[in-house]
């Protein structure tokens, strides 16, 4: 059971950094449907880096660094060419898939050493807890720690403010004087370097080693965690559990011969957003509140 | 009203003063070496049509948009505004005509956002309910924009500038969303503000509230300063040939026919509220005459959208009964059975409502008319058909088109306007529905529609006008009816009404909204 419980976790890592950047960039107004691409280049760059290097913790930069700089391609036609997003996002799914195919090829058959697991004294010593919670590698202990920190700039903080005023509404944002484009660019930026280290973590610790497409649909899940999460930091968390508990039961339940087909339950992730999709329609107040309303709008500056 | 005496010293220094402001945007010149000065409490009306470059020179002023050639000038030093916070650095602050808050965001966030780093919003809390009580502005500091009416927003914009200790304060048409009476608490307030040492830059025009504020004016027409003047020594009319560069046309209605057929009824019309941002219309009953154009004046958002969508056909309720057409029950048709029937429409919005932008102007004749049989045969367009009919139209309406057959997005809001209404007119429909038919268009298009559609009527048809501007109702209008929260009140002849009494009936809902809570 605890294994279980264990492999949940780790599952739903990936999808937290890559929700959670999603998160900060859609909250500025910006759709970037290329997590899936972004994760991909972050995953192959992490592999590549910590086989070359021979440490897990280059792989780690590499990955946050491959990410953000997929992203700021996006960033460059998205932002300064005021190209329509969706069409763009998609393209940049498509384009991260072929170029880390390509980049990954000669790694492909590879294996790396994964990220090594750091006890936190004491804490792991809690019966029950302790093993459960404080004995993992370093990016479990950083996935959570950005989700706080991302709850606390979103609330508690200028930036955060001028973020949210962006993605409400970036004409007002640019009458009182702020750089909607230059906002958005951190923010999209932000968001690539999240979708990175969430790629990251599959070679790194899921799965030592490198395959073409590892990510496997994740960078689509993450996208859909985000409207599931209604853009709200603390339910990224529930959610990346919820639904890295979905993955884990598809492969527990073939592995025990349940009867059913595994295809139903990697709809699961799906179904859950739209029906959250539903409820948040029905309350108009609370879309309102949280829901940036520029999402996906182009900001054209004239000067 | 008292009139600061010093204003006409011409020993005081300008607080601020711009010099021969050019600012092109392309081949089109928005503003052509305009010059402009402004002393401290002096309250400054800047006049002009829509588009004679008005925003766009306030917008350099703030910092929004930066001149090809020019000099401002600021306490007599020369400087460079290159955007808002420079400009609220040096003491200006600007209140938007579409407002600039964040409607998903609180009071206090909205007014963090205009200020300084490193103030809490505790503290700004305790500033903005201080100001709001030393001016009588009362705003929730906790309160969401989104569930503000526009009255409230615009005070907080108000005081978002304020707390900023402005110098000079510059209004974009700020009464364009006001009752009468808030228009009269705003000038009371703006005045106070003028007293303590606040310079004033206030664009509208509505040559009477001009009147009433206001000390000097300057005039803009196409881009250009046409005079700064003290208020006055002039009269409106003046002011009014000064905007417009021309004779200005003199409109007034005839008589309504004394005893005449009632061609549209509407009987106890009710519609629940569908969502918490609409409004339920309750026994709206209205009674439009042949020869006659009925008004329903009112501010926006008092359920005129809704009146509007049951009126064209786009809300049907269930009951029969509700909607009498020349004695035809229509309440169940939908908005091409009507049209067929003899009746035209105008809805508010130009853009994506009346007309579709991004289409052709022949497209756009299409879709009003596809339904009167003569521009579709066995499902096919008679392309030349439209045309034609597009450029009887545009001939008809004075409606200035650039060369072929231009998309509807290619005309200015005044243009568009002509056309969209020219479109129902040209049918001479027996029944014309329309809402804002003159809402941001010029003073030129504002009146030749205006006329088109006393024409109609003076034919014998029947025009319902929605509209939120008085005077339009004043000038055109045989008879009124205010709509208040979905509530119609009962229709005056125009003779008998005054403007007060009609500022009453719509300040209604306001009165009883502070109330509530």
């Amino acid at each position: 059971m605890e294994a279980l419980i264990l492999t949940v976790l780790l599952t739903s890592v990936p999808l937290i950094f890559a929700a959670s950047g999603e998160l900060i960039a859609e909250r500025s107004g910006v759709l970037n449907l290329g997590v899936e691409g972004m994760m991909l280049m972050g995953a192959v760059s992490a592999f590549a880096a910590s086989s070359i290097f021979g440490s897990p913790y280059v792989g780690i930069l590499a990955g946050a660094v491959a990410g953000a700089l997929t992203a700021a391609v996006f960033a460059v036609f998205a932002l300064g060419l005021a190209t329509n997003q969706v069409a763009t996002g998609l393209a940049l799914t498509i384009f991260g898939a072929g170029l880390s195919g390509l980049v990954g090829a000669p790694f492909v058959g590879g294996t790396i050493d994964g990220l090594p697991t750091l006890a936190i004294p004491l804490l792991v010593d809690i019966p029950v807890f302790g093993n459960l919670l404080f004995n993992h590698d370093i990016m479990v202990y950083l996935s959570i720690g950005f989700i706080v920190i991302i709850a606390w700039f979103l609330t508690q903080t200028r930036a955060g403010l001028v973020l949210r005023a962006v993605g409400n509404s970036h004409d007002s944002a640019h009458a009182l004087g702020y750089q909607v484009l230059l906002v958005r660019f951190y923010a999209v930026s932000f968001g690539g370097m999240m979708a990175g280290l969430g790629g990251a973590y599959l070679p790194l610790v899921l799965t030592p080693h490198w395959s073409e497409g590892m990510t496997a649909g994740r960078g689509w899940i993450a996208l859909a965690l985000v409207v599931f999460a209604s853009w709200l930091p603390s339910r990224i968390l529930i959610g990346a559990l919820l639904f890295g508990g979905i993955t884990i039961m598809q492969l527990a339940g073939q592995a025990r011969g349940w009867t059913i087909p595994p295809q139903l339950l990697s709809m699961l992730p799906y179904i859950a957003t739209i029906v959250v999709l539903v409820i948040i329609a029905r309350n108009r107040e609370f879309a309102r509140a949280n829901s940036p309303a520029c999402l996906g709008q182009i900001f054209i500056q004239n000067k | 009203m008292s009139q600061p005496s010093s204003l006409s010293d011409t020993h005081l220094r300008p607080l601020f003063e711009a010099v021969s402001i050019t600012k092109k945007f392309g081949d089109f010149i928005a503003n052509n070496d305009v010059s402009f000065t402004i002393h401290e409490g002096e309250i400054h009306a800047l006049l002009g049509e829509n588009g004679a470059g008005k925003s766009t020179f306030v917008k350099i002023v703030y910092g929004l948009l930066q001149p090809n050639n020019g000099k401002i000038f600021w306490n007599g030093n020369q400087v460079f505004i290159p955007g808002p916070q420079q400009a609220r650095q040096l003491g200006i602050g600007m209140v938007f005509q579409h407002f600039s808050l964040f409607d998903a965001l609180t009071v206090a966030e909205n007014i963090q956002l205009a200020m300084p780093p490193g103030e809490t919003i505790a503290s700004l809390s305790v500033r903005i309910s201080r100001l709001s009580a030393e001016y009588g502005i009362g705003v929730d500091p906790d309160a969401r924009i989104h569930n503000l009416s526009v009255g409230e927003q615009q005070r907080v914009e108000i005081i978002r500038c304020l707390l900023q200790d402005p110098k000079l304060l510059i209004m974009d048409e700020p009464t364009s969303v006001l009752t009468p009476q808030e228009t009269g608490q705003l000038f009371s307030v703006l005045r106070r503000f003028s007293e303590n040492g606040l310079a004033i830059l206030f664009i509208s025009h509505k040559l009477d509230e001009i009147r009433a504020l206001a000390s000097h004016a300057t005039i803009l027409r196409r881009g250009e300063n046409v005079g700064s003047v003290v208020i006055d020594g002039q009269t409106n009319r003046q002011l009014a040939e000064m905007m417009v560069g021309a004779k200005v046309k003199n409109i007034s209605r005839q008589n309504a026919p004394e005893k005449s057929e009632v061609l549209f009824e509407v009987k106890k019309l009710c519609r629940p509220k569908d969502s918490i941002f609409s409004v339920a219309l309750r026994d709206v009953s209205i009674s439009a005459n042949a020869g006659e154009i009925f008004g329903i004046a009112g501010i926006a958002g008092n359920g005129q959208d809704e009146l509007m969508a049951a009126l064209i056909g786009e809300w049907r309720g269930h009951d029969d009964g509700i909607l009498i057409f020349d004695g035809m029950d229509i309440s169940g048709k939908g908005p091409a059975e009507r049209r067929v029937m003899g009746m035209g429409f105008v809805p508010e919005e130009r853009n994506g409502h009346a007309a579709v932008p991004s289409m052709r102007l022949a497209e756009n004749v299409l879709l009003t008319g596809h339904s009167l049989g003569n521009l579709v045969r066995y499902g096919l367009l008679d392309l030349f058909g439209m045309r034609a009919k597009a450029n009887l139209i545009a001939r008809s309406f004075d409606v200035r088109l650039p060369e072929g057959n231009p998309l509807a997005s290619s005309l200015s809001g005044g243009n568009l306007q002509k056309f969209v209404v020219g479109r129902e007119i040209v049918n001479v429909p027996r029944v014309l529905i329309v809402s804002q038919p003159t809402w941001g268009v010029d003073v030129g298009a504002a009146a030749f529609i205006r006329e088109a559609m006393l024409n109609l009527a003076a034919k014998g048809s029947a025009v319902v006008m929605i509209s939120q501007d008085l005077e339009e109702l004043f000038t055109i209008a045989h008879r009124v009816a205010v709509l208040n929260d979905g509530i119609l009140s009962s229709a005056e002849p125009t003779i008998d009404l005054t403007a007060e009494k009609v500022g009453l009936l719509m300040g209604g809902t306001h009165v009883s909204r502070e109330e509530r809570t």
